[in-house]
């Protein structure tokens, strides 16, 4: 286990470097520069720009400048923000994101895996099949055209909530809800199908046999168990909520992190590209990593060696 | 497909009524030209912003293009997108995950490491990279989209190799001196083939869903073309005045991928009653 977990961290800097060589070389083969502007500055003032943020330089010397300070934990100033250095930037904006993302992951979990389990219980039943069409329309509603509904129904008619921004308790609602609706229906429907198959499993057949009732066989045996596959789906739903903020942050104007992903591409600002997509690989990265061992930890049986790429 | 496969699925009503939806779909998109007035790049600045008519049945857009018939073209784009990207994932994530899950060792280390870097590269951030090199358009997009998917594929592939590979007869088949290339290709891959195409029927709504993500946030096709993410977003900033212009090619767009996850359903749940546990 510990070697496995070892093995697991030794890999992260290498796979991280590669991303960042990615996608700091791609972004020079992007046309146009940071600092170009409609009317072009004399050369003098040109090259005192390129000179200040070390763009004079051969692109190589650059990125090898660029991974000694990022290893020290500097990740170079920002060339749209002037003086601003992008740790910074991160630092502000990426509470915001993450506050975002675990209220979703909460809610998606706190109704889902409830809902999942009622469906389990009544299978076949109408709110089996009302439980069923709740959690696929969860997964068929693009995240653009809940948030259009919700702004319709609860901002425009009935205005409770704010439209957009991020400014106290009654504007986070709309977009948490938003974001929660695509994992709410990922979970519900994955316990739905992992408790059917525990309640038909040969433990469960012993627990009744045994005469326990059937609260401690549906919440202490089967659900136990069937939180397993949840635990796996952990990886891929942070990945999906991260990438799922970025949309739901530019449709209610957050200040998170998700606007610099496209803003900052566009505005050629280097440092900050970088810094934005390392932040991302790297919760991605531990977020898989912590459901693997979560998974080994709640199921014993599983074995490190096979399941190194599962989840 | 396997016969007994399609003979399960024709039990299930839901799953029946989708692929009778998603068939509609299809053929609107193939006879696009036969079953619309209007072109889709037709502009009528007269007729703008009508509400659905006889005349225009779901209205116009704010150039009084028809979006009835911009939603039909809209489907080309849109589901071609999606089978195209599934079935490049699906060579792809085969591909690896078949050698990485059969030969196991240093090579499953170095092809999962791969993966792993694909799948922590932030698709948005992919996305306008390749869309700002090679300009906005088709490739682009299906390029991004690409080299996304099939990371979940490979995964896949590579768990249901590793169970399979210690199998008696993917051993008998090593024992009589076939070439590995030739056991992955005739023996291993033909018998995951049923849960891996279950698996790429959830794939193709994922990615129509990615590429109107993508077009929504203004990296997608350049106008008069467009897909129904394009769509949505025009109607999304114009959602007080005529909700009209989101709420139909909204709708298309949800219905298709309400169809294409209950036809997926139906696939993994028949796929599961087989005896295949695809989970990993």
């Amino acid at each position: 286990m510990l070697t496995y977990v070892i093995r697991r961290l030794a890999t992260i800097p290498l796979i991280l470097l590669t991303l960042a060589s990615l996608i700091f070389f791609l972004l020079r083969f992007v046309p146009g520069g940071p600092f170009d502007t409609e009317q072009a500055w004399p050369p003098e003032i040109q090259a005192n720009i390129a000179h200040r943020y070390e763009l004079d330089l051969p692109v190589s010397t650059q990125f090898f400048h660029w991974c000694t300070a990022a290893i020290q934990g500097d990740l170079k100033e920002s060339f749209q923000y002037l003086d601003t250095p992008v740790s910074k930037i991160i630092a502000t904006s990426l509470p915001i994101s993450m506050a975002l993302g675990a209220s979703a992951l909460l809610l998606a979990l706190g109704f889902g895996i409830p809902m999942g389990c009622l469906s389990a219980w009544k299978q076949n039943t109408w709110i089996d099949r009302l439980a069923v069409l709740f959690a696929v329309t969860g997964l068929s509603l693009p995240s653009y055209l809940a948030a259009s509904l919700l702004i319709l129904v609860f901002s425009l008619q009935l205005g409770w909530f704010p439209p957009a921004l991020w400014e106290g308790p009654s504007s986070w609602v709309l977009p948490i809800l938003t974001l929660s609706v695509r994992p709410l229906g990922i979970v519900a429907r994955l316990t739905r199908s992992s408790m059917i198959e525990a309640l038909n499993s040969d433990y469960i057949r012993t627990a009744t046999s045994k005469g326990l009732g059937p609260m401690s066989i549906h919440l202490k045996h089967a659900l136990k168990n069937s939180l397993i596959p949840i635990i796996t789906l952990m990886g891929p739903i942070s990945a999906n909520l991260i990438t799922g903020s970025f949309l739901v942050e530019v449709i209610f104007q957050i200040p998170g992190m998700g606007k610099h992903f496209t803003q900052a591409v566009l505005n050629r600002d280097y440092p900050l590209v970088m810094g934005v997509a390392l932040t991302y690989g790297v919760i991605l990265i531990l977020s898989n990593l912590l459901a693997d061992l979560l998974c080994a930890w709640a199921d014993p049986r599983i074995c490190f060696a096979p399941c190194k790429g599962a989840g | 497909m396997p016969h007994s496969l399609l003979k399960r699925l024709q039990k299930n009503r839901t799953t029946a009524l989708s692929a009778l939806f998603l068939l509609l779909i299809t053929l609107l998109a193939l006879f696009a030209p036969y079953v619309t007035h209007f072109s889709y790049e037709e502009q009528n600045i007269i007729e703008r912003l009508q509400t659905p008519s006889f005349k225009h049945w779901m209205g116009t857009d704010t150039l009084g293009r028809d979006l009835y018939s911009r939603i039909i073209y809209g489907a080309r784009i849109s589901l071609s997108v999606g089978i195209l990207t599934a079935f490049s994932a699906l060579v792809f994530g085969t591909l690896v995950g078949s050698f990485a899950g059969y030969f196991g060792g240093w090579i499953d280390t170095v092809l999962m490491s791969i993966v792993e870097l694909f799948y922590i590269f932030p698709t948005p951030l992919l996305a306008i990279l390749l869309m700002l090199v090679l300009g906005r358009g088709f490739v682009g997009i299906f390029l991004a989209l690409s080299m996304t998917a099939w990371v979940n594929q490979a995964r896949l592939v590579r768990n249901l190799t590793f169970q399979t590979k210690e199998l008696p007869y993917v051993e008998a088949a090593r024992a009589i001196g076939l070439t590995s290339t030739r056991v992955i290709f005739r023996h291993v891959i033909p018998n995951i083939q049923t849960p891996m195409i279950a698996f790429l029927t959830l794939q193709v709504p994922a990615n129509i869903m990615a590429e109107s993500f993508l077009s929504f946030i203004g990296l997608g096709l350049q106008p008069p073309l467009s897909s129904w993410g394009t769509l949505a977003q025009e109607g999304f900033r114009a959602i007080q005045s005529f909700p009209h212009l989101i709420v139909y090619p909204g709708g298309v767009l949800f219905f298709t991928l309400l169809a294409l996850n209950f036809l997926g359903d139906g696939l993994n749940e028949s796929v599961k009653l087989m005896g295949f546990d695809h989970k990993g």
